[in-house]
């Protein structure tokens, strides 16, 4: 068994639809973190152990409501799935549905159907479409799409294990397309076909659809594709608006056909409820600064305490060692270089942690869409966009993970404004300094009784990096000019309890990146420094100021000797 | 020609066709069918963004955006 290729499994879905808690279910704490190759976009696999004691790879493909890539993001989605050869191409794909929003999540399921990957649906959040007393019919359902269905909830983790069976037997894959597209352009598909040895029309289709945009398609083949696209008068954009309305109408039917939904369309829903107050034209901006001051005051207030503690626990084991070893070099590399160096990291964890957790908070209930449709108007104006606010945030705990967060951001003017602007943010690193500065000139007083004004001086510092920030925007407004144009449609999800296992996970899976990956450099930074000043340019340069008093007249002056 | 952006909040009307090609594809993926109820839910201050319902679930556009969208009369 173990010299067969791993089984390579695919979670695709909808942003919103469960996909990450679904993967936390299925991989549990085996997950490793890094990049797709070639593109800084977050990459999430883990292993899942099947019933028949097979081990198989599960990869967390980013979030996307179509094959049809409108950010970077979704293009990883589209380059994995398109290319057969991609080394990322799954063997089956688990296809993610929100159950509460079925036709529009079953959309992406059909593409990638018609594509021919072996792939189950996975209708998550059932538990909330029981409670609205909606019935699907998971049998129709499966007969009318061809493929096998399974409810499942990811609060009880009810239906992992029949997942888990399902994906272990071989998936049934129908011959026949869900939407016929050959009938949009059935001789562009069959040309390109034949020239690209392709089985599948709807992978044709795809060639013909999105030349320009696939990444493993040389300039040759572009070349021959375009021509075999003139020849036939295959003009994209209308046929896929037809194709796109064409898979609704499918979908719908067959939604419709197997589902019994009581609940009444016009009724106001929580959700709607909670908007009213938190998009409020007043009360939703004072709630936005609320919740960034709660930010700024808890790092302030919660991560010192959690600070002081590893610092000296770090200290003290850096005693402990220097006390156990034999005195000599060893000894202080170990302690001056290896140890100061892991200091300086894991005194940052907790600021780290505490930052990500509300920023998992804020997205997990669904906040953080809101943030970018109340701010979108006012970043605007400095050539920004609603979405900027979530790198911005970010960049409070660190640049890095900030500016990835960025492409999701479809207008590339508006995406390079918010990475240059974004390092502006004052970062978590920056803290210990304002800390020790604040302390310094800032008397610890309280006002009204609550509120720090330590805190509060350091919410104007970070605001002081976030004006920065703005002005520069305003001038790159001017500086970067496109033709291009930038969208703003983007869903508002319903409100959700956040899950503290997602929250817990990224908190650990983000301190953890940050500790290897900033750990590495700055202990390799600690022990060139160690090196420096045991053998560095040594006794000259400390007794400088001796050696200057020295050469300088008996008789010189103070002022000159300030000089 | 009656539009999206024309439309109060709480009041309803029916997708009839999009006036901007591009930004069609991206409406039509996330459930903006013509033909389709499309109502507005509430709007973001100083001509901010509008947060509509269509399909069944929430979607927010710029102004603009919506003045693509013509509805029947």
């Amino acid at each position: 068994m173990s010299d067969q290729p791993k089984l390579k499994i695919a979670l695709v879905g909808n942003p919103n639809s469960g996909k990450t808690t679904l993967f936390n279910l299925l991989t549990g704490l085996k997950q490793k973190t890094g990049n797709f190759p070639g593109v800084t976009v977050d990459k999430k696999s883990g292993f899942v152990k099947l019933p028949d004691n097979r081990t198989a790879e599960l990869i967390d493909l980013p979030g996307t409501y179509s094959i049809y890539p409108k950010t970077l993001d979704e293009k990883i989605v589209q380059e994995i799935l398109l290319d057969r050869q991609n080394p990322q191409h799954p063997d089956i794909a688990i296809v993610v549905a929100d159950a509460t929003n079925l036709k529009r999540n079953l959309l992406l399921f059909t593409q990638i159907r018609d594509l021919g990957i072996p792939s189950v649906l996975v209708l998550n959040m059932i538990d909330i479409v029981q409670q609205r007393n909606v019935k699907i019919d998971l049998r129709g359902l499966s007969i009318d799409l061809g493929i096998k269905v399974l409810a499942t909830n990811s609060h009880s983790g009810h239906g992992i294990a029949a997942l888990k069976k399902i994906i272990s037997q071989p998936l049934l894959q129908s011959n026949k397309p869900f939407y016929d597209v050959t009938h949009l352009a059935a001789e562009t598909i069959n040309d390109i076909k034949e020239k690209f040895d392709l089985t599948e029309d709807y992978r044709a289709y795809q060639y013909a659809q999105q030349t320009e945009r696939i990444g493993f398609i040389d300039e040759e083949e572009k070349g021959v594709i375009r021509q075999i696209k003139e020849t036939n008068n295959f003009y994209d954009i209308p046929t896929q608006s037809q194709e796109t309305i064409g898979r609704y109408q499918l979908i719908s039917d067959i939604v419709d056909h197997n589902i019994i939904d009581p609940s009444d369309e016009s009724k106001t829903t929580i959700s709607e409820k909670i908007d009213k107050v938190i998009t409020h034209n007043v009360f939703g901006y004072v709630l936005f600064f609320a919740i960034l001051f709660l930010i700024f005051q808890s790092i302030f207030a919660w991560a010192t305490g959690p600070m002081e503690f590893t610092e000296n626990l770090v200290s003290q084991f850096g005693r402990w060692v220097q006390d156990v070893l034999p005195e000599g070099i060893l000894n202080d590399l170990i302690t001056d270089g290896v140890i100061a160096g892991l200091a300086g990291v894991v005194v940052f964890i907790p600021q780290i942690a505490i930052l990500f957790a509300f920023i998992s908070l804020l997205e997990e209930s669904g906040y953080m869409s809101r943030a970018v449709f109340l701010m979108d108007r006012v970043m605007r104006k400095f050539g920004l966009n609603g979405k900027s606010v979530v790198p911005l945030i970010s960049g409070m705990a660190c640049a890095i993970p900030a500016i990835m967060a960025t492409r999701n951001i479809e207008s590339w003017k508006d995406r390079l404004i918010t990475i240059f602007v974004t390092p502006f943010m004052s970062c978590s690193a920056r803290l210990p300094v304002y800390t020790i500065l604040i302390g310094l000139v800032v008397p610890e007083k309280l006002v009204f009784g609550l509120i720090n004004i330590q805190g509060l001086v350091l919410m104007g510092l970070y605001l002081l990096g976030f004006l920065a920030a703005i002005v520069s925007a305003i001038g790159m407004k001017y500086i970067l000019n496109t033709k291009e144009r930038s969208y703003f449609v983007m869903e508002l999800p319903d409100y959700k309890l956040p899950q503290w296992k997602n929250v817990l996970l990224t908190i650990y899976n983000k301190s953890k990146t940050f500790a290897l990956e900033a750990g590495k450099v700055i202990i390799a930074i600690s022990i060139i420094l160690w090196v420096l000043a045991s053998y560095g340019p040594g006794e000259s340069f400390r007794n400088s100021e001796s050696i200057v008093r020295a050469e300088l007249p008996q008789n010189a002056t103070q002022a000159e000797y300030e000089t | 020609m009656k539009s999206l952006a024309d439309l109060k909040i709480s009041e309803k009307g029916i997708i009839k066709s999009f006036s901007d090609e591009a930004l069609s594809i991206k409406l039509i993926e996330m459930g903006c069918l013509p033909g389709s109820e499309i109502q507005i839910n509430f709007t973001a201050p100083f001509n901010g963004p509008i947060a509509i319902k269509v399909a069944g679930y929430h979607l927010s556009l710029r102004k603009e955006e919506a003045q693509s969208i013509s509805l029947e009369e």
